[in-house]
């Protein structure tokens, strides 16, 4: 990576650690202004639309992702963990909330059996098959991960379409209701993500559900800034000047010609927010505001529950841990590459 | 009356420092005619036609002033209301770009934007509107165009994108068509395809047309009439046959002279104008063209030289011919 992908204040401060922690998580650690120079920054790659020989924005960054190995390499981790998630409850050897195994946990003497060539990755401290829950569990952290960022992405999108077609449009109202809506969404914005989950997961009280909307929560001003960016450096395109031209209702440029150039940007974004949405699910889980019910396991969970037996039986928190690492690692270099290939100043 | 008279026309961006791009232009175009607006890049031709269709960017805002009139069949466009001209464009008044492949949506295909003009102004259906698409890609000289329609800008050459811009803006018949530059981005052996296929349209449909170029050879197979335009001012302005047999203008002249010419002797140079248009003089303080003009004489330092003449108008105090 070019030192150019490094936002100004990460690249003078900060040290090493504190840089790649802000690379690994997409937006996580960046202070508000940063945070909103680099979303900027994303968004004005927007009217970047074509090369010389007139290739679509998207063929070429289609092109240019295809070649870099991060980028294969995330998308391989990626592929994995949805085939696990999708087939691998299926194929799992035994139920993962089955307790037959229970005689052989003996936790007053501090025995839980390891792996064997029955179980895998040995039992949980219930005598539940370790292997079978990691496996289902990955489900679990998907649907959180992807719901939550579908949330983030729909509401997100919803208020930033909005006061970029407001801007777009012109006019005093338009610049009412944009200033409206990009006060509220900077606010959020400026506030600490975990901050603001946990707050909306006290209020909601522990569930999945609770998890997916506190996680959705976070990245809706991410995607709203993005969009709305994205949507104004479009605005200046030629093409816009020339549907104008033409009389085509500028409701119609807005939603027909600008919305759909500016969504490349928030495509990245969605790749990058679905690693911080699965490692944010899991500290909420973590936290014990996830799903309290045992019978669905969720990495989050797991690991909570094996750090009270961290002594015992140290394995029980590398499996999720491990898991989360490696999905989030998958979308994060995949989004990353993504983000590279869009942008001529980070290419090398 | 002429179907569009300008009268006066003049654009001032207020910057950092006031910018005067067009300085008191006025023309009129008759219906069914062709009218050149010819100079080097930067004099104003641009900032003209955007005006025209009220579309300079922050246009009717403070930092744009806009005076003059602009009278098309009778309404000023300068003055119009927002709601009128959107209805305005593309029907009645229509506008082609120099760059076709920026002037389309890179994201959207081909049939979607041209049906769009029709199903605005036409009020018809999407399925009528995808048929007459088609037609008006065949018309334009797009072969296949049922496959075509489908495709995305990127996938159509240079030349089938502009023609395809061309069916845009002639979707509607409209009285009037706007070209800025529609061939200068385009190959040579293409420029003179689109130019004889705008010709044909023209023709064929009795629409009067403005065509900007920076190519005094454009003009000579096209258009009925001649406005040179140097630093946001008519310098001259004339009928075809009368500029190009009577010249007077030592810019006119000196355009003339940077023609590339197919009958001219092996070895014979061709003599551009000297400097550039970043060397000109504030119209205030004389002929803005004095710095770079051979025939330059102090009268021509004294204040600004007004256009005389009526049939065969020049802004010179020293011409070359007096025609
Ligand atoms: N938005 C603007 N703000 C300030 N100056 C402008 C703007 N647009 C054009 N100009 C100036 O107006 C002059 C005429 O520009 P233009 O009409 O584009 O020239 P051309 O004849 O090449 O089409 C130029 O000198 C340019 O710098
Ligand atoms: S007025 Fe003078 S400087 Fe200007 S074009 Fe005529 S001769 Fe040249
Ligand atoms: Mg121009």
């Amino acid at each position: 990576m070019t030192p150019d992908n490094l936002t100004p204040e990460a690249a003078s401060g900060a040290t090493a650690p504190e840089q790649r922690q802000d690379e690994s998580s997409g937006l996580k650690g960046l202070t508000p202004k940063a945070k909103k120079q680099r979303l900027d920054r994303l968004a004005e790659l927007a009217a970047v639309h074509a090369d010389e020989k007139g290739r679509s924005l998207w063929a070429e960054a289609f092109r240019r992702v295809r070649k870099n190995p991060a980028a294969v390499i995330g998308a391989i981790v990626l592929l994995l963990f949805v085939l696990v998630a999708i087939i691998g409850p299926f194929l799992v050897p035994y139920s993962p909330t089955s307790t037959a195994w229970a005689d052989q946990v003996k936790e007053g003497q501090n025995i839980i059996p390891g792996p064997s060539s029955e179980h895998w990755f040995g039992l949980d401290h219930n005598g539940r098959d370790e292997f079978s829950r990691v496996i289902v569990g990955a489900r679990q952290t998907l649907l959180v991960g992807v719901v939550a960022t579908s949330l983030g992405l729909l509401v997100g999108c919803l208020l930033g379409g909005l006061a970029g077609s407001a801007y777009a449009l012109g006019g005093r109202r338009g610049r009412q209701v944009d200033n409206a809506i990009m006060r509220v969404v900077d606010m959020l914005l400026a506030m600490p993500s975990l901050l603001l989950a946990v707050s909306v997961a006290a209020l909601l009280g522990p569930s999945l559900i609770t998890v997916m909307i506190a996680v959705g929560v976070i990245s809706v001003p991410v995607f709203a800034r993005l969009l709305r960016g994205s949507m104004i450096a479009q605005g200046h395109a030629e093409y816009v000047t020339a549907a104008t031209a033409l009389g085509v209702r500028r409701g119609r440029i807005a939603l027909g010609h600008v919305l759909p150039n500016s969504l490349a940007p928030v495509l990245v974004q969605a790749t990058l927010t679905l690693a911080t949405a699965i490692i944010e699910a899991a500290a909420l889980s973590f936290l014990g505001l996830g799903n309290p019910d045992p019978a669905v396991p969720e990495w989050g969970v797991m690991l909570t529950d094996a750090l009270t037996r961290l002594e015992v039986a140290p394995r029980l928190t590398i499996y999720p841990a491990v898991g989360i690492i490696i999905t989030a690692f998958g979308f994060t270099l995949l989004g990353e590459a993504m983000r590279e290939a869009l942008d001529p100043k980070l290419r090398k | 009356m002429a179907l569009l008279e300008v009268e006066d026309l003049g654009v001032t961006f207020h910057a950092d420092r006031d910018v005067r791009a067009v300085d008191g232009v006025s023309f009129a175009v008759d219906a069914g005619k062709v009218v050149g607006l010819v100079g080097e890049s930067g004099c104003g031709k641009s900032v003209t036609s955007l005006a025209l269709i009220g579309l300079l960017p922050n246009q009717n805002t403070k930092r744009v002033r806009v005076d003059g009139s602009a009278k098309f069949d009778g309404l000023d466009l300068l003055r119009a209301d927002r709601r009128t001209l959107r209805d305005i464009r593309g029907r009645e008044i229509a506008m082609i770009f120099q760059d076709p492949l920026s002037s389309l949506n890179p994201v959207v295909p081909i049939g979607v934007q041209v049906a769009e003009v029709l199903i605005r102004h036409r009020g018809i259906g999407k399925h009528e509107a995808e048929r007459r698409s088609a037609e008006l890609l065949d018309r334009v000289g797009i072969p296949d165009p049922r496959r075509r329609l489908k495709e995305y800008p990127h996938q159509l050459s240079g030349g089938m994108r502009q023609r395809a811009l061309i069916a845009m803006a002639v979707a509607c018949r409209p009285r009037l068509l706007i070209a800025d530059e529609p061939t200068t981005a385009l190959d040579v052996t293409i420029q003179a395809q689109i130019l004889e296929l705008l010709k044909e349209l023209v023709r064929e449909d009795g629409t009067a047309l403005i065509m900007i170029t920076h190519d005094l050879g454009v003009v000579a197979g096209l258009c009925d009439s001649v406005n040179v335009l140097y630093a946001g001012r008519v310098v001259e302005s004339a009928g075809r046959h009368e500029l190009f047999a009577h010249p007077t203008h030592p810019y006119t002249v000196g355009l003339l002279n940077s023609i590339p010419r197919l009958d001219a002797l092996r070895g014979e140079e061709l003599t551009p104008i000297r400097g550039s248009v970043r060397d000109v003089l504030a119209w205030s303080a004389g002929c803005a063209f004095a710095p770079r003009c051979d025939r330059a004489i102090e009268t021509c330092l004294t204040g600004p030289p007004s256009l005389e003449g009526t049939n065969h108008s020049f802004r010179c105090v020293n011409p070359e011919v007096v025609p």
